[in-house]
C-alpha cells in the first residue's frame, strides 16, 4: 500500500464506526424481537399500526407542504437575489443565509416563545411556519447558485426569438434552473420527514411526526420497533433521492 | 440613394455605463440587404451598439430608426430582427428541432408549417439529419449552424451576429466565413456583423464601420478602408502598415523618412505636418538607379508562406516593413521605391497635447488635478492653456518619480520611435513620443520636460 492511501485510514475508521456500524445495528435491531430472535414482526407491526401509519401520512404531508411552500417563496427570492438589476450587494444574500448560522433548535424555541407571547395557538400553521423558517435558506441557496451562474444570453435568446420576458422565464430560465430546485427539494424534503424537534416545540406535541414516534419508542426502550421505524424511513428517503434525477425532468415538463 | 434603401438609420446615438462613455454621437445608416460589419478592438462599443439595435439596451441619447420608424420603446421580442449570440446560447434543455422551432411556436405558426420551415433551414445550414440531436452533443461549428438556423427560420429583416465565429478554430472559421457569405447571398437579408477580427471583416463585408473608444473612425468598403485609412488607428488596426510622421510640402508632394515623394493627395495646404501610411506590399525593390527613391539595408527576412516579410533600415535611420515574393539576403543593400498611388496621407489628429489648467504659483501649474513644476509668468489663479509636444513627456518605470500615474494604452511604431497613448487614472489621454520600449498595459509615472518647448498661454487667447 502506498503511503498516500494511508491518509484515508482515519476516515475509513470514522465511516465504519459512525455510519456503517449504526446502520448495521439499526438493521439487526429492526429484525429482532425482545429476546433477540429473528422476526419480521416489527415491520408488520408498523403496517398494521393505524397510529403509526397515520403519523407517517401526516409526516409526508407536512414535508410535502413545507417543500412546496419553500419552493413558492424561495424561487422568487433566489431569482431576485441573482438578478443584478434588483440586488446590487452581496449583503442581502448573507442576510438570507444568516439564520443558518444560528442553531435551528434555538431559533425554533424562540419562534415558539414568540407565538406564545403573541397569543397564537400552536398547531399546524405554526408548525409549517417554523419549518419554512428553518428550511427556506436550504431551498434558496441552491436555486440562487444555479440562477446566478446561468448564462444570461439564454433568456436574451428567448426574448430575441419573440418571447415576452415572462414567457422567456417560464420556457427557458425555469427549466434550466431545475437542477437547483431538485437539490433544494432534497435538502428540504428529507430532513423534514424525519424532524421531531420542530413539531415538539411548535405544536406542543399536538401534531406528531414520524420522527417523534421513533424518538418516543427509543425513549421508552422499544428499541426493536424504533429501529424498524427508522429503517422504514431510511428506505423511503433513499427512494426519494433515487428518483430525484427523474423528478428533475418530470417537473421541467410539468411547468 | 432613396430613403427606402436604408433599413436602419442611427442618429446621434450615445450611451454611457455609469461615468464611462461607451458610445458617443454615432451616426450611421445601413442599406437594405447589405453585409455590414462593426469592427473594433474589445471595449470599442461595437457589441453595445449591436445590443441596442437588438433592444437589450436603451440609448441615452439619439434615435434608432428601422424603416423610418423609431425603435426605442419597442421591446426586443417585438423587433423584426434576430440575433446569433457569441456563444450561441442554444437552449440545452431542447433538442435541435425544438431549438429552431422555438420562435415559430411562440408565434403560433401551424405545426406542419413549422416542420417545413425547420427542415428548410436545416438544409440551408447543411444539418439536415440532426433534428433529434441534443444540442450539447454537437461540435462548436455545428452549434454555430444551429444558432444561425434558429435565427433565420423566423425570417427576420435583419440578422445580428455577435462575433459568431470567435469560438471556432482557424480552419473552421475560414470555412464558416465562406458559408456565411453564401447564406447572406441566398437569404438576401441585411446582416449586421460584429467582430474584432479585421481579416474577417475584410473578407465578409460590403461595408465596414471601424469603431474605437466609442466613436466611429471610418465607414467604407473593405477596399476603401484598407487602401485609404483616415487615421493612424484605422491604418494600424486593419492589416500591416508602416505608419510614419510626414510633412505635406505642397499638393502632390510629401516628405517622410527624410526623403521627398510624389503622391496623389491634395488640399492639405503647404508645409503641414501629416501622418503617412505605406502598406508593406507597396514598397518595391528595384535595380534601376533611376527608379530608386531611397536605399536601405535588409535587417531581417522571414518566410510567411505566400511572401517574405522583411524589415529594412533606411539610409536615413528609419525601420520599414516590406512584403515581397522574393527574398533579399539579410545585410544586403537594396534600392527601393514607392508608387505615388500607394502613399496614403492622413490629416494629423493632433500635433501636441493640449491641456487646460490653473497657475498655482511661479513654479507650478495644476493640470489633470496634479501640480506640475512648470515656470510661467502668469499670476496665481490664472487659467491657462498648456501645449505639450509629444516628446516633452517623460515616462518612468518608477511610479513615484512621476507627478501622476498612467497606463500605456496604445502603442504605434512610427519607423524610428514609438507613439504611445497613455491613459491617466481619471481616463484622460496623453500622447507621447518615445524611443523606449513599453508594453501595452504597463504602468508608468508621468513627468514633463519643460526644456522641450512647453507653451503656456492664457486660456482665452
Amino acid at each position: 500500500m502506498s503511503k498516500r492511501s494511508n491518509w484515508s485510514i482515519p476516515y475509513v475508521v470514522f465511516l465504519v464506526l459512525f455510519v456503517v456500524l449504526p446502520l448495521v445495528l439499526v438493521l439487526v435491531y429492526a429484525f429482532q424481537d425482545n429476546s433477540g430472535h429473528f422476526t419480521l414482526g416489527n415491520i408488520t407491526k408498523f403496517f398494521t399500526d393505524k397510529d403509526a401509519l397515520s403519523t407517517f401520512a401526516v409526516s409526508l404531508e407536512v414535508a410535502l407542504e413545507n417543500t412546496l411552500l419553500c419552493i413558492l417563496i424561495g424561487y422568487p427570492a433566489a431569482w431576485i437575489l441573482s438578478n443584478k438589476q434588483y440586488n446590487k450587494s452581496a449583503v442581502t444574500i448573507v442576510l438570507f443565509i444568516m439564520p443558518m448560522w444560528i442553531n435551528a433548535l434555538m431559533r425554533t424555541l424562540a419562534t415558539a416563545q414568540l407565538f406564545t407571547m403573541l397569543g397564537i395557538t400552536l398547531g399546524k400553521g405554526t408548525l409549517l411556519f417554523g419549518m419554512v423558517y428553518d428550511y427556506l435558506p436550504f431551498m434558496i441557496y441552491p436555486i440562487y447558485n444555479v440562477l446566478s451562474k446561468m448564462d444570461k444570453s439564454y433568456a436574451e435568446a428567448a426574448v430575441d426569438l419573440g418571447a415576452t420576458p415572462w414567457k422567456a422565464f417560464w420556457k427557458v430560465t425555469v427549466p434550466l434552473s431545475m437542477p437547483g430546485v431538485t437539490s433544494g427539494i432534497l435538502m428540504v424534503f428529507m430532513p423534514t420527514v424525519s424532524t421531531f424537534a420542530i413539531s415538539e416545540f411548535l405544536t406542543n406535541n399536538k401534531i406528531k411526526l414520524f420522527g417523534t414516534i421513533i424518538q418516543e419508542n427509543i425513549n421508552s426502550s422499544m428499541w426493536n420497533y424504533g429501529a424498524a421505524l427508522a429503517l422504514i424511513m431510511l428506505v423511503i428517503i433513499g427512494i426519494t433521492s433515487l428518483f430525484s434525477k427523474d423528478k428533475e425532468e418530470m417537473e421541467g415538463g410539468l411547468i | 440613394m432613396s430613403e427606402t434603401d436604408k433599413i436602419i438609420e442611427i442618429q446621434h446615438l450615445s450611451k454611457s455605463f455609469g461615468d464611462k462613455k461607451v458610445l458617443e454621437d454615432i451616426n450611421l445608416y445601413i442599406r437594405r440587404g447589405e453585409f455590414i460589419t462593426l469592427l473594433g478592438p474589445s471595449g470599442c462599443g461595437k457589441t453595445t451598439l449591436l445590443r441596442m439595435i437588438a433592444g437589450f439596451l436603451q440609448p441615452d441619447e439619439g434615435s434608432l430608426l428601422m424603416d423610418g420608424k423609431e425603435l426605442a420603446g419597442i421591446p426586443p421580442h417585438e423587433r423584426p430582427l434576430n440575433t446569433v449570440f457569441q456563444r450561441y446560447a442554444l437552449f440545452p434543455h431542447l433538442d435541435v428541432y425544438d431549438n429552431i422551432a422555438f420562435g415559430l411556436k411562440l408565434k403560433k405558426v401551424p405545426e406542419e408549417e413549422i416542420e417545413k420551415r425547420v427542415r428548410k433551414v436545416l438544409k440551408l445550414v447543411a444539418m439536415s439529419d440532426y433534428e433529434d440531436r441534443d444540442v450539447e452533443t454537437l461540435s462548436g461549428g455545428q452549434q454555430q449552424r444551429i444558432a444561425i438556423a434558429r435565427a433565420i427560420v423566423n425570417q427576420p429583416k435583419v440578422l445580428l451576429l455577435d462575433e459568431p465565429l470567435a469560438a471556432l478554430d482557424l480552419k473552421m472559421r475560414k470555412d464558416m466565413q465562406i458559408e456565411l457569405k453564401e447564406m447572406h447571398r441566398k437569404l438576401g437579408i441585411t446582416f449586421i456583423y460584429v467582430t474584432h477580427d479585421q481579416e474577417e471583416a475584410l473578407t465578409l463585408s460590403d461595408t465596414i464601420v471601424v469603431l474605437n473608444e466609442g466613436r466611429i473612425q471610418q465607414i467604407g468598403t473593405p477596399v476603401d478602408i484598407y487602401n485609404e485609412p483616415v487615421n493612424c488607428f484605422v491604418a494600424d488596426f486593419i492589416g500591416e502598415s508602416n505608419i510614419l510622421k510626414g510633412r505635406m510640402l505642397r499638393d502632390r508632394r510629401v516628405a517622410f523618412i527624410k526623403h521627398e515623394f510624389d503622391c496623389v493627395d491634395e488640399g492639405f495646404g503647404e508645409d503641414v505636418p501629416v501622418d503617412v501610411v505605406v502598406r508593406p506590399e507597396d514598397i518595391y525593390f528595384t535595380t534601376d538607379p533611376g527608379k530608386c527613391q531611397f536605399k536601405a539595408k535588409v535587417n531581417t527576412c522571414t518566410f510567411k508562406g505566400v511572401h517574405y516579410e522583411m524589415w529594412v533600415d533606411t539610409d536615413t535611420g528609419y525601420e520599414l516593413m516590406i512584403q515581397d515574393y522574393d527574398a533579399y539576403p539579410v545585410g544586403s543593400e537594396v534600392m527601393l521605391y514607392i508608387d505615388p498611388d500607394d502613399i496614403q496621407v492622413m490629416k494629423k489628429e493632433r500635433v501636441c497635447n493640449t491641456l487646460y489648467g490653473t497657475v498655482k504659483d511661479e513654479e507650478t501649474v495644476e493640470l489633470l488635478g496634479c501640480d506640475f513644476p512648470l515656470r510661467s509668468s502668469f499670476e496665481a489663479g490664472t487659467e491657462v492653456k498648456v501645449e505639450i509636444p509629444f516628446d516633452a513627456i517623460d515616462l518612468m518605470d518608477n511610479l513615484d518619480d512621476g507627478v501622476i500615474d498612467g497606463e500605456v494604452h496604445v502603442i504605434l511604431y512610427m519607423g524610428n520611435h514609438y507613439h504611445l497613448t497613455i491613459k491617466t487614472e481619471d481616463g484622460d489621454s496623453l500622447w507621447v513620443d518615445t524611443n523606449d520600449i513599453w508594453d501595452k498595459g504597463d504602468l508608468v509615472g508621468i513627468r514633463l520636460v519643460p526644456e522641450k518647448g512647453i507653451k503656456i498661454t492664457k486660456k482665452d487667447e
